[in-house]
């Protein structure tokens, strides 16, 4: 049944498909084979080489590496599809954080393109139109509770934002009451939701809402009247975003709702405005006739000083210039940031010296990664060269002390080191007691820098280490013994035919130790005091305390540009095919 | 084969069991989000134990608070929150409120009135400083000191911090501005009243960090509240700021030669904070909980484990002696009329707002 009605379909789209072959293939024939004469009459001279089926060998051994790549592929999609999925996805979603500024358009729509055509420049605080808007955006945003987010977000920028915001959001219901109290005097009709329904919405969805229950299902998605928009288009506007409001966020039964003061601000505005209410003929127009002669006279609302009223700070030119500076959904605000820099009107500007950090912290972390990465290199090697040249048995007991520390975890150990290196710890009791440092002026070994190194050093010993062996392994040691029957010295011998051989190993072990110290945060923050923390600690303290995910992602993102930039100059220099893990 | 059957049956049976208990509206667990160590201990010991017996709910603790601003932004993001209800400071209760991350509550709703008749909202008082916070305990961070390396003279002013030709050695302070600054301004000359007239502006904020500058060679910055106890034990400070709660395990449980001062403590709340868009089942046993646990007896109670003062008035008649010393827990809270002849309450609206400023400032003054 389901198929022969589906047959008068198929056949025509064969027929279809069959006519498109048809059509092209003379053409396609004539192609073909005067490439096969081509073929033949070039492979009696110099052409390709071809496969005993007559295709060329170089297209049928890419068929047959291109089946073994996909086979590859097919076995390693797991742990891609995984990596991918858990890895790269979440850390392009964290970056794309750092220039992501949609909370400012989204939140204060109508404000934001209103101030688009404000001059920033001026002195001039925007108009009463703007500040209309601002209501109208403020409004829809506190009933959201959308307003103190956004809130916080400005206050990255600018001080005082983020109580300012909380607090007009507390007082800006009250602000249209004048209107909705003196239309509600005017006529009951006014108050109650069912009303106002009876005319902004479709009858199709008045008869739907008749004795809608909860238990019938989902609401049926309000309609606006047909004309009411053209009618009365600031009220239905905001009707509008309301219905879609009450229905999808708070879920409760729009038929029912009483309006929102902003409704009858809206109303009195289309009212009073330009508006073709003398054509309308639809519901309720006894009651929109008589309020419209009313609503000439009605006592009104300058929003410029009812928001002056909730707090000075809106008459403040910086605010303004702050949410019109923001107002794209896009912004690199939080990279200037991060570079110790500020966006104001006039363009981009340093920030003022005792708020510059990032600078300073960046230039810190490298310095100290590479001052990391050095003494890993002078204490693993000797290390490494022992257990290269010691019998296996012993080697293998060495290499366990060498891996022992990587069983305990991350912060016993730096704890530990806390013990031994504070003022009253055990090493400067050491050195008390064999009179080397008197004891009221012990050695600040930690919450400075040398803690972060000592300790660091420490925990990154195992990843110089650990390559570096297998690397010495590797060297021939009759190739020290045939330098010294020719005469080298001990030093020569070493300098000029083991090490070169053992610089694989280094590569290795540096660009490990380089790259995992440059991101360290745990150590640094128990041991390094102020001066020896990293950037890091601030990208952790943006992400978990201040919630500036912004400025974390801005920072986290330079100092991934700045890794990769590194590994790109390693390569340029001494060659990535020079490093060697085993 | 056996082990598969008791696994089944057992599993069967707890299946049942915990349908028996089930009264239809509310859910049978609750994941409990708080700080850990004794603090955690005190809670699960006069709130979560009597609660649990009483109703049968099964309480999951995570001991998260720590991470929990980050992280409840996060599951919010994901819309997967795990967590039925969140102990954070009151500053975070405030944060988490501004992001529309917690749910605001209806104080005389949500919460039982108190023992003496008032209403919750009287009852609580200040420390209801959010539309989303639920109090819980008024705790302080104030200072303790080596009282064997301070001499015959044992510090008695808050000023004693910057005082480093009376008492020479290092001191332990906290690595954020807040607490810190008002302290400095406090030991400038600053009346306590203006101390945030003055610190709202860039003059009063560069006098605080000249202040504190004074000291800043000899000063470890802490971050944990475990570390200013653990410095003072080893004798590596002569003195340093902590929870008071804190000072008292150092003192009282483990008898160390510490003492402390309440001059200038500020006071801080902690409390509970509930996610906001919890399922039905899971919110009305998240407020029935909450109820329960806030009550007039319950804070009271919390009172015998740790010395952190109840949030309510109407507990403080009722606390008593400590839960295994024995010893009056009264005179040790932040509240004790003794001890609160110099309070100093965090102002949480200005440091909403100036946070972000000031912390941009007091980072760069550390780190140069």
């Amino acid at each position: 049944m389901a198929l022969s009605a589906l047959y008068p379909f198929f056949t025509s789209l064969s027929e279809q498909t069959c006519g498109d072959t048809m059509t092209d293939a003379p053409t396609s024939q004539t192609a073909a084979s005067s490439a096969a004469e081509a073929r033949i009459s070039d492979a009696a001279h110099t052409g390709p080489m071809l496969a005993a089926d007559g295709t060329p060998l170089k297209k049928s051994l890419n068929r047959a590496l291109r089946l073994q790549k996909m086979r590859a592929l097919a076995l390693i999609a797991p742990l891609l599809i995984f990596v991918l999925v858990t890895f790269i996805a979440p850390i392009a979603d964290m970056l794309f954080r750092s220039v992501e500024n949609e909370i400012v358009s989204e939140t204060l729509p109508k404000t934001t393109s209103m101030l688009a055509e404000w001059d920033a420049q001026g002195t001039d605080i925007p108009d009463e139109a703007v500040f209309e808007a601002l209501y109208d955006d403020m409004f829809f945003a506190q009933e959201a509770k959308l307003h103190t987010r956004l809130g916080s977000r400005l206050n990255y920028e600018l001080t005082g934002v983020s109580s300012l915001f909380r607090k007009s959001g507390r007082r800006v219901e009250d602000m249209g009451e004048v209107f909705q109290d003196q239309f509600e005097d005017l006529d009951d009709f006014w108050k109650t939701g069912e009303n106002w329904n009876s005319f902004m919405a479709s009858d199709d969805w008045l008869a739907q809402m008749d004795g809608w229950k909860k238990a019938d299902g989902a609401q049926p998605r309000f309609e606006m009247r047909d004309g009411i928009a053209q009618t009365l288009p600031a009220t239905a506007a905001a009707y509008a975003r309301f219905a879609d409001f009450i229905q999808y966020e708070d879920g409760d039964n729009l038929y029912k709702e009483d309006p929102w003061a902003i409704m009858y601000s809206a109303l009195h505005k289309d009212l009073t405005g330009e508006n073709d209410l003398a054509s309308y003929t639809g519901p309720a127009t006894e009651q929109l006739t008589a309020a419209a002669a009313e609503a000439a006279g009605f006592e009104t609302v300058n929003y410029t000083e009812a928001f002056k009223d909730i707090d000075d700070d809106w008459h403040n030119l910086e605010v303004w210039q702050t949410i019109k500076v923001y107002s794209p959904t896009l912004t690199n605000g939080y990279f200037l940031n991060a570079i110790d820099m500020q966006k104001s009107v006039d363009g981009v500007e340093m920030r003022p010296e005792n708020q510059q950090i990032y600078g300073i912290l960046f230039w810190r972390t490298m310095v100290m990664s590479i001052a990391i990465t050095a003494s890993c290199i002078i204490l693993g090697y000797p290390v490494a060269w022992i257990l290269a040249n010691l019998p296996t048995r012993q080697a293998n007991l060495l290499l366990i002390l060498v891996l022992l520390p990587f069983w305990t975890s991350l912060l016993v150990r730096t704890s530990a080191w806390k013990v031994m290196l504070q003022q009253q710890g055990v090493i400067n009791d050491t050195l008390v007691w064999l009179g080397l440092v008197a004891t009221d002026d012990r050695l600040a070994l930690i919450n400075n820098q040398t803690g972060t190194i000592i300790a660091m050093t420490h925990i990154l010993l195992p990843f110089m280490i650990l390559p570096l062996y297998s690397v010495m392994q590797t060297i021939q040691p009759s190739y020290l013994r045939a330098a010294k029957s020719l005469g080298a010295t001990n030093w020569t011998a070493f300098w000029r035919v083991y090490f070169p051989q053992s610089i694989p190993g280094i590569g290795a072990g540096s660009i490990l130790v380089f790259i995992l110290a440059i991101g360290y945060y745990i150590t640094p923050e128990i041991v390094g005091g102020t001066s020896g923390t990293f950037i890091s600690n601030r990208i952790a303290y943006h992400i978990s305390s201040s919630l500036n995910w912004g400025l974390g992602a801005a920072l986290g993102a330079i100092l991934l540009a700045a890794v990769l930039l590194l590994y790109y100059a390693y390569d340029k220099i001494v060659g990535i095919d020079n490093v060697k893990l085993g | 084969m056996n082990l598969t059957k008791t696994l089944m049956a057992s599993t069967a049976l707890t299946v049942a069991a915990g349908m028996a208990h089930s009264d239809g509206h509310m859910a049978n667990e609750m994941t409990i989000v708080s700080w850990g160590g004794a603090y955690s201990a005190s809670q699960q010991n006069a709130y979560h134990k009597p609660y649990s017996e009483m109703t049968g709910v099964k309480i999951i603790n995570d001991e998260s608070s720590a991470e929990a601003v980050s992280k409840l932004r996060a599951m919010n993001e994901a819309g997967n929150v795990t967590w039925d209800l969140v102990d954070v400071e009151a500053a975070d209760a405030i944060r988490l409120c501004d992001e529309g991350l917690a749910m605001e509550i209806d104080a005389d709703e949500v919460l039982a009135a108190g023992a003496d008749g008032s209403s919750a909202t009287d009852d609580f008082g200040d420390s209801l400083i959010s539309d989303c916070f639920i109090p819980q305990i008024v705790f302080s961070t104030t200072v303790g000191y080596r009282t064997d390396m301070v001499g015959d003279t044992p510090p008695t002013s808050i000023c004693a911090i910057f005082d480093t030709d009376a008492y020479p050695g290092k001191r332990a302070l906290n690595k954020r501005p807040i607490g810190n600054v008002e302290w400095a301004l406090l030991c400038d000359g600053v009346a306590k009243d203006e101390i945030y007239d003055v610190l709202a502006t860039p003059e009063g904020q560069e006098r605080a960090l000249a202040k504190l500058d004074t000291i800043k060679s000899d000063v470890i910055w802490w971050s944990a509240g475990a570390d200013t106890p653990q410095l003072l034990a080893d004798g590596e400070i002569v003195m340093g700021s902590t929870y008071n709660g804190r000072l008292f395990s150092v003192i009282a449980e483990q008898n160390q030669p510490v003492g402390m001062l309440w001059d200038a403590q500020m006071l801080d709340f902690d409390g509970w904070i509930i996610p906001k868009d919890l399922p039905e089942d899971r919110l009305a046993r998240v407020m029935d909980y909450v109820k329960f646990a806030t009550d007039t007896q319950r804070l009271a109670d919390q009172a015998a484990y740790i010395s952190y003062g109840p949030a309510r008035a109407s507990s403080a008649p009722l606390v008593g002696n400590h839960a295994t010393l024995g010893i009056p827990m009264a005179e040790h809270m932040p509240t004790d009329p003794a001890n609160a002849s110099n309070v100093f309450v965090t102002n949480y609206e200005f440091w909403a707002d100036y946070r972000d400023d000031i912390d941009a400032k007091f980072q760069a003054w550390l780190v140069k």
